[in-house]
């Protein structure tokens, strides 16, 4: 690399006078190309800025966010809080953060039981149930996740009768408007039922430290899981009998070209909420045979090898190995989930993208502050998810000894 | 007395031939016997109005809706339109331009792709300099004598691979460089780097695309306009990259730390070390990757429908909108779920070919 400057002297290679070039030097070669680098994407982002300003001017638009107080004057077909015309821009932002939630909540509950039965069935060794197992994975997750809403909802949901030719079920109702059902409506002593439901919760978890206790201490394995299933849902269900079962039913009526009363589950959402759930469901079945799949069959062979039986050789050894592999790709598609369920607004299921980032920006015209509102939730959330995949990933790594 | 060796009994019936295998595989215990049963059932009982529907009642020719009279299918209507759902609204005398330039993609990606033929260094350089030049003049015209075609004439399939290719040949490089500045030793450097991959992979596209089609004319100077293609192609490439950042990171990652140290040993440069001693070797390691990453953007393309481009998905969708054929939207449907199951499945299964391949038995799965 650096020949020598001067092959006719005699002196030691280490001369003092014999300095490097400071371009020769990595660390000033570093320090002057990120001096540069900044100067440069600054130069970039100063462009960028004082070309908007003068575009926003142009185009005579404020900016700021006064415009989230101003009246939104548009409707919401689904909102969990209470919304009229009258509402604020600002509070279309909270409607539609909350329908996303819903849908991705509801999408990964739904999702990962799917996914986890399809996963293990992949794995067995019945030939038929893993080759379907396999068909369902292979064609679902091949497909636009974008299609696959297209299709619930064009062609299945809308092939469903007109709400005077509705199907009727058990008070429901379903048509082309929805899945209309009688609604619950809790009466004064309902209260008890929360109560009990809270003590159920608390009782659980007591009952799982003592149990643990008295394992360790004696041996004896006490049944923890239809313990628990009795107390948390059986509990507020006797509280419930035994109080008369303070409950109403509100059914749904027509009344003229459309229902009322009672709730309405809107096709919209279910066809997010489908093809949202079938998606993610193929790629969750995928991490999950990698996981049951990563356990060395070592440990299976020393857990018959103890007398485990099957099913406490699953509890005990295979899913808690498992799931150190499948946690931090599943919470991944957690997150993929609720990126994607902002698909909505091709069919217009009102979530924070298509109600935010949709009809606000295209009344109020702020598409900065709408976008980058808009942005912060999604990153934060995902920003939110690695701080727990790093906490976790620390709390569950394996401790070599 | 004298031992005489018995010939060898052969093994009894029921465990040899379709039987064995069957009680093997499908009854081997009561529980497992019910399953198949039922699930057989359920299979038969579903798949078959379906294969019905498609093969068999289906009605394959004629030329407007009256032709459909047998209840199944409606294929007319996807073989009606279907230059339409190829070439979008490309003029069509100059539709071997598509063509030739989805062939020789397929050559160069055949080239790439199949282990046998040598001298991938060429192929790559064709495929990520040379083909894309090729094709952006074949497709764009001007020059030598090729009429122009404008952008908003292109459309379905083609308009589909279009943004998925330049999608793809654009954010590798980039996605490169990016992966390089995460694991620079220059803090600056690093967490710029850091900042662009996180911020672009914890957004969905949809928010991408609209900044890329309402925020962007606000960047740039009055007289400066982008066409809508245009705006999507940057969305998607500012998209990609961080993706491919994170690929390739993993590349870089899986070179063990000796390769490094030899390099810095033998004297050579950062960008002599990467380009010749590791990126060689973490191009090679990443490619299932890569080729994973291509099918999430290849699904993902069907998003500009939302911004107002007609790519294979949207051209289907207005068309089932059309009053000649209203209430064929399903068969639509079906031929594009087709079309992309049969690029995505490929791949995949090019990627996992690839995968055991390239797994030389360090693995703990042998």
């Amino acid at each position: 690399m650096a020949s020598d400057t001067n092959p006719n002297s005699s002196s030691p290679p280490s001369e003092p006078e014999h300095k490097i070039k400071f371009w020769n030097d990595p660390g000033k070669r570093a320090l002057i190309f990120q001096v540069l680098l900044v100067l440069v994407l600054g130069g970039f982002v100063w462009f960028i800025v004082s070309n908007t300003l003068s575009n926003l001017e142009q185009r005579g638009i404020t900016t700021g966010f006064d415009f989230l107080s101003q009246e939104a004057g548009f409707g919401i077909p689904l909102s969990l809080v209470e919304y009229t015309e009258a509402s604020s821009y600002g509070r279309t932002f909270i409607v539609g953060l909350l329908n996303t939630v819903l849908v991705s909540v509801l999408g990964i509950i739904a999702a990962t039981i799917l996914g986890f039965i399809l996963g293990v069935a992949r794995l067995s060794d019945n030939w038929l149930i893993s080759r379907l197992s396999a068909l369902y994975i292979e064609i679902f997750r091949n497909i636009p996740l974008l299609l696959q809403i297209f299709f619930w909802y064009f062609a299945v949901l809308r092939a469903l009768p007109s709400p005077r030719e509705s199907i009727e079920f058990l008070g429901s109702f379903l048509n082309i408007r929805g899945l209309s059902m009688p609604a619950p409506v809790a009466e004064p002593g309902f209260n008890l039922v929360w109560i009990a439901f809270a003590v159920g919760i608390v009782g659980t978890w007591a009952m799982t430290k003592w149990a643990h206790k008295r394992q360790d201490a004696t041996g004896k394995i006490f049944p923890v899981g239809w313990t628990s299933l009795g107390l948390i849902i059986g509990l507020p269900l006797l509280v419930f009998l035994l109080s008369g079962a303070p409950m109403t039913l509100d059914y749904p009526e027509l009344r003229g070209f459309n229902f009322r009363g009672g709730m309405t589950i809107i096709p919209e959402f279910v066809a997010l909420w489908l093809a949202l759930t079938i998606y993610t469901a193929a790629f969750i079945a995928e991490t999950v045979r990698g996981g049951i799949l990563s356990v060395p069959h070592g440990q299976l062979e020393a857990a018959s090898a103890l007398g485990l039986p099957k099913t406490r050789t699953l509890r005990l050894i295979v899913i808690p190995q498992a799931m150190r592999v499948i946690i931090p790709p599943l919470t991944n598609q957690y997150l993929n989930l609720t990126k994607n369920s902002s698909l909505a607004t091709a069919i217009g299921y009102p979530d924070l993208v298509s109600v935010f980032a949709g009809t606000t920006l295209n009344q109020t015209g702020q598409a900065i502050e709408v976008i980058s509102m808009t942005m912060a939730v999604y990153l934060s959330l995902s920003v939110l998810t690695s701080i727990f995949m790093n906490w976790y990933n620390k709390r569950k790594s394996l401790i070599e000894r | 007395m004298k031992y005489e060796l018995q010939p060898t009994l052969p093994p009894p019936a029921n465990t040899i031939g379709v039987i064995g295998w069957m009680r093997k595989h499908l009854f081997n215990g009561p529980l497992n016997s019910i399953a198949t049963l039922v699930l057989a059932w359920l299979a038969f009982t579903l798949l078959t109005p379906v294969i019905d529907w498609a093969f068999f009642s289906a009605n394959w020719a004629g030329t407007t809706r009256e032709d459909c009279t047998s209840g199944g299918a409606c294929w007319v209507f996807v073989g009606q339109r279907i230059d339409q759902f190829l070439y979008g609204f490309y003029p069509r005398e100059e539709t071997w331009r598509l063509n030739l330039s989805f062939f020789l993609m397929l050559a160069l990606i055949l080239w790439l792709a199949i282990p046998k033929i040598p001298a991938k260094g060429i192929a790559a350089v064709l495929t990520l300099v040379v083909f894309p030049v090729v094709a952006f003049f074949l497709l764009t015209g001007g020059v030598f004598g090729l009429e122009a075609v404008d952008t908003h004439q292109w459309g379905g399939l083609s308009l589909t691979l279009v943004l998925a290719v330049v999608g793809m040949v654009a954010s590798l490089p980039l996605g490169v460089l990016l992966a390089l500045g995460r694991r620079s030793e220059m803090p600056i450097v690093k967490s710029l780097s850091v900042v662009y991959i996180e911020i672009w992979r914890g957004v969905p596209l949809i928010t991408v695309l609209f900044m890329a089609s309402v925020m962007l004319p606000l960047f740039f100077p009055e007289g400066m306009s982008f066409d809508k293609l245009l705006r999507a192609l940057i969305g998607i490439t500012l998209f990609q990259t961080a993706y491919m950042a994170e690929v390739v990171r993993g590349g870089l990652q899986a070179i063990p730390k000796g390769q490094y140290e030899a390099a810095d040993s033998l004297g050579l440069g950062y960008w002599q070390k990467m380009i010749m001693i590791i990126l060689p070797q973490a191009l090679k390691m990443m490619i299932p990757g890569v080729v994973n990453t291509f099918i999430a953007l290849f699904k993902d393309t069907s998003l500009v429908l939302i911004i107002g481009l007609f790519d294979l998905l949207a051209i289907v969708q207005a068309a089932t909108n059309d009053p000649k054929w209203i209430g064929y939207a399903t068969e639509g449907y079906v031929f594009v779920a087709l079309v992309f199951w049969i690029f995505c499945f490929s791949m995949s299964r090019y990627s996992q070919y690839l995968e055991k391949r390239l797994q030389t038995g360090h693995g703990n799965r042998a």
